[in-house]
């Protein structure tokens, strides 16, 4: 990410790194490129990504996926066809990384409740920040009793936004996949269309929000 | 008296006086409805089953039927309409389904899957809402309310006939509220009469948890289109 660091810093993606064989490279090169990305949710969309059980091999053979939490690859590598997002957006960094998102992809889904609208971590809206950082930091049950009451601020901290935002209050989404998480079927359903050249197409039947 | 009307350039019979959503549903087709209960006075509140009657927007469920009357249900400009006015209502409060007993059996989610809302339109307000559990036997979850009036009107004292339910305030400050000594005295049916006609999670009978697994709630079973289509759905 963009996030500026200072000179004597070293970024692991800069450190030297053994390139892939060439063969290899160049059947992933051909695939279609997919970066994914969780903002603030509980990575149960992510999960219902893999409950797409063996949909998930078929769509591999088309698709290659760089930036994920499951590569552990922490940068978009070049240009995508497809972002695939699910959270909502909470801080600065969420801000950051979503417009790189949209810098880089053709197309963006906002997959899942907190993506589409903000979801369980937008229950926090209807309280004020300030009571959310006194209840988390300060009169927090949980407070190990001895230790010193502070709530953290830090240069290098990503800033808490007020609300949680959904994608699209932020940047231009193409696609919303809802649901809390969306099952397998329904994800495997708008990928195959969307790598086959489909349009999106969500039927009623496979819709939920919960 | 038998009357000719066309819904959607289709010529069809219906009984004059009968509204557009009943002789809608008796032909075949679907419009959605939040507030409209089949065999109870129409209220007009919700909007929600907008169509258009000789090309004027209007609510089918206060529209009696006409000797040749020309009604538009699935043109695009009024289907957009319709589904604009349920992204609004999500919009408006706050729609957690997971963690909504009425989820599944709630009319408010079986229709944004009918209209085909991915999301809404219009920005997620987040407005604050209080709780409500003065009384012994309901708990008023206030988020989820739509204004529909469907209790207010609907539910009453079975001694006095007076309400139970109003709507308090007006425009962003409405809020529906309980009389809490009139709701202590509900009978256990009634309680689950009216929380079983509130179209959304609002009106919680205190007794009644999340009832029906995943993939055998009401809607799920059967969903709202094709219970409005038998009219079997109240
Ligand atoms: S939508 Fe639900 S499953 Fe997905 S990240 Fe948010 S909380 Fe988790
Ligand atoms: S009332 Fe309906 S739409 Fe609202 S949270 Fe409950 S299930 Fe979802
Ligand atoms: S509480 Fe339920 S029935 Fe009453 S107005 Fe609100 S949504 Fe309608």
């Amino acid at each position: 990410m963009s996030h500026a660091h200072k000179k004597d810093e070293i970024l692991s993606h800069d450190l030297p790194a053994t390139p892939l064989d060439p063969k290899t490279q160049a059947i992933r090169d051909a695939k279609i490129q997919v970066a994914m990305i969780g903002f603030c949710g509980c990575w149960g969309c992510t999960l219902s990504f893999l409950d797409m059980d063996e949909g998930l091999l078929e769509l591999l053979e088309k698709v290659n996926i760089t930036r994920s939490s499951m590569t552990d690859t922490k940068r978009i590598p070049g240009r995508m066809a497809l972002g695939f997002i699910e959270g909502g957006i909470a801080n600065s960094e969420n801000i950051e990384v979503l417009e790189e998102y949209r810098e880089n992809c053709d197309v963006l889904i906002s997959v899942g409740a907190c993506a589409v609208w903000g979801g369980v971590p937008a229950m926090r809206n209807v309280v004020p920040l300030e009571e959310c950082f006194r209840e988390a930091y300060i009169d927090s049950p949980t407070a190990v009793p001895s230790a010193k009451k502070v709530i953290p601020f830090h240069e290098d901290l990503p800033i808490i936004t007020t609300t949680v935002k959904p994608l699209h209050e932020v940047v231009k989404i193409d696609y919303f996949i809802p649901g809390c998480p969306p099952d397998g079927g329904a994800i495997l359903k708008v990928l195959d269309d969307l790598v086959n050249g489909r349009g999106f197409d969500l039927p009623s039947s496979m819709n939920r929000y919960d | 008296m038998s009357i000719k009307v066309t819904i959607d350039g289709k010529e069809v019979s219906a009984r004059d006086g009968d509204n557009i959503i009943d002789v809608a549903a008796e032909n075949g087709v679907y419009i959605p409805s939040l507030c409209y209960v089949k065999g109870k006075p129409c209220l007009g509140t919700c909007r929600t089953c907008s169509v258009k009657v000789n090309g004027n927007v209007m609510a089918a469920c206060t529209i009696p039927v006409a000797e040749g009357m020309e009604i538009e249900v699935n043109e695009p400009e009024v289907t957009d309409m319709r589904k604009a006015l349920v992204e609004l209502l999500f919009s408006e409060g706050n729609h957690n389904c997971p963690s909504c007993e009425k989820s599944g059996r709630c009319e408010l989610q079986a229709t944004g899957y009918e209209v085909d809302m991915m999301v809404s339109r219009f920005p997620y307000r987040f407005t604050p809402r209080v709780v409500d559990h003065s009384s012994k036997t309901i708990f008023l979850q206030r988020d989820r309310c739509i204004f529909c009036q469907r209790c207010v009107d609907m539910i009453r004292d079975e001694k006095t006939g007076e309400k139970i339910f109003s709507i308090k305030g007006r425009g962003t400050h409405a809020r529906i509220e309980i009389d809490t000594d009139l709701a202590n005295e509900m009978s256990p049916q009634q309680v689950r009469e009216a929380s079983d006609l509130c179209p959304v999670g609002c009106i919680i009978d205190s007794t009644q948890g999340y009832d029906d697994p995943i993939g055998k709630r009401k809607f799920e079973v059967k969903t709202i289109r094709d219970r409005a289509l038998e009219r079997t759905h109240r």
